[in-house]
């Protein structure tokens, strides 16, 4: 009976694989898993994109929960996002901070003088240094911190409402408490 | 006129062969120390460009891999080893961003595996070939036990004789005709 069974097995290797690999084939593969997560905001210094609003430098994350949006005038899905942000500047309270990754600071006022500016500070990174920093690689990125300053999510690509309700926000309200 | 415009045509393809693969590293980013920049071209093509398939930052004309071939430019020239550039970028970007996947606890079975599935084969086949020849030898000894290997009682060998007889008979008679 083993002697037979043996023959069946180069079958079920087969299945495994067959079944795992199908079941990887949703996945978006374009997502890097994020090398920061539950470390601190690495030592960013920006300096600031509108007069009389502070830039972000990593000691701002210390104290409370923060959120970093990672965003460029340039960027589609930013504008996407954007009704989202605001949302989750205006219901949370939480302070959201703004990162204006490799843009023409004219170009970025313009957007938010058109689009509404919901966040707390921003920081106006030119040279995309303070990005390669965060290890970022493509905008829209969101960052949501702890009170200690350390990177507990990363979301590359714009929010949607889901992410927004079934992510973020828990995160958010745990972290709060 | 057709095959003057069909030489011409031969030789770009020539000549845009002959020039080889055109490079990514625009002429700014060359540093000026050719020992640095050597180090730096090797780090660019062991580091994935995010944004690419599977290009190399050497490789990609994307904006990003330009910067991160700038600060590998920069970390070398500030006196950075190899090793202290590379740990640079993958404390920002995570393991991902080599090309070559670093041997940690997880990767190991991505690095062990293959040579784990040789071994248990090696050992299947192993097993299955003694088995088999065990079987044979089995077969050998024990004649009295199975029915293939028992020897021929006296009825079986007078028609085995009388078989072959008829055979010899047969190329007897064709000898004879012929």
């Amino acid at each position: 009976m083993m002697k037979r069974l043996i023959f069946l097995l180069p079958l079920v290797l087969f299945g495994t694989l067959a079944g795992y690999f199908f079941a990887r084939l949703g996945d978006d593969v374009t997502t890097v898993p994020s090398a920061l997560i539950d470390k601190p905001v690495p030592p960013i210094e920006t300096v600031a994109l509108l007069e009389g609003k502070p830039g972000v430098s990593a000691a701002d994350f210390k104290g409370e929960p923060k959120i970093l949006n990672v965003w460029a005038s340039w960027c589609i899905p930013c504008r996407a996002e954007h009704p989202l942000i605001t949302r989750l500047a205006r219901d949370t309270g939480i302070p959201v901070l703004g990162l204006n990754y490799k843009d023409r600071q004219g170009a970025a006022i313009a957007w938010l003088d058109e689009l509404g500016d919901p966040y707390h500070a921003i920081g106006y990174d030119q040279s995309g240094r303070a990005g390669i920093e965060l290890g970022v690689y493509g905008v829209p990125e969101t960052y949501v911190t702890d009170k200690d300053g350390r990177i507990r999510y990363k979301r590359v690509g714009p929010v949607t409402p889901e992410i927004l309700e079934e992510e973020i926000l828990p995160l958010i309200r745990e972290l709060s408490k | 006129m057709k095959s003057v415009l069909i030489s011409a045509l031969f030789a770009l393809v020539v000549v845009s062969g002959m020039s080889g693969p055109s490079l990514a590293v625009e002429p700014d980013e060359i540093l000026d120390d050719p020992v640095l920049e050597q180090r730096a071209r090797e780090l660019s093509k062991g580091l994935r460009c995010l944004v690419c398939q599977n290009q190399s930052i050497d490789d990609s004309n994307a904006e990003l891999a330009r910067d991160l071939r700038i600060i590998v430019r920069e970390r070398l020239t500030a006196g950075d080893s190899d090793e202290e550039t590379m740990d640079y970028i993958v404390a920002r970007y995570g393991d991902y961003v080599l090309l070559k996947p670093p041997v940690n606890a997880g990767t190991l079975g991505l690095w062990l595996g293959p040579f784990l599935i040789l071994i248990v084969a090696g050992i299947a086949v192993f097993f299955f070939l003694r088995g088999r020849s065990q079987a044979f030898a089995t077969q050998g000894a024990g004649a009295e036990s199975t029915d293939t290997g028992r020897a021929l009682d006296a009825a079986e060998t007078a028609r085995l004789n009388a078989l072959l007889g008829e055979d010899a008979d047969k190329t007897n008679s064709k000898k004879d005709s012929s």
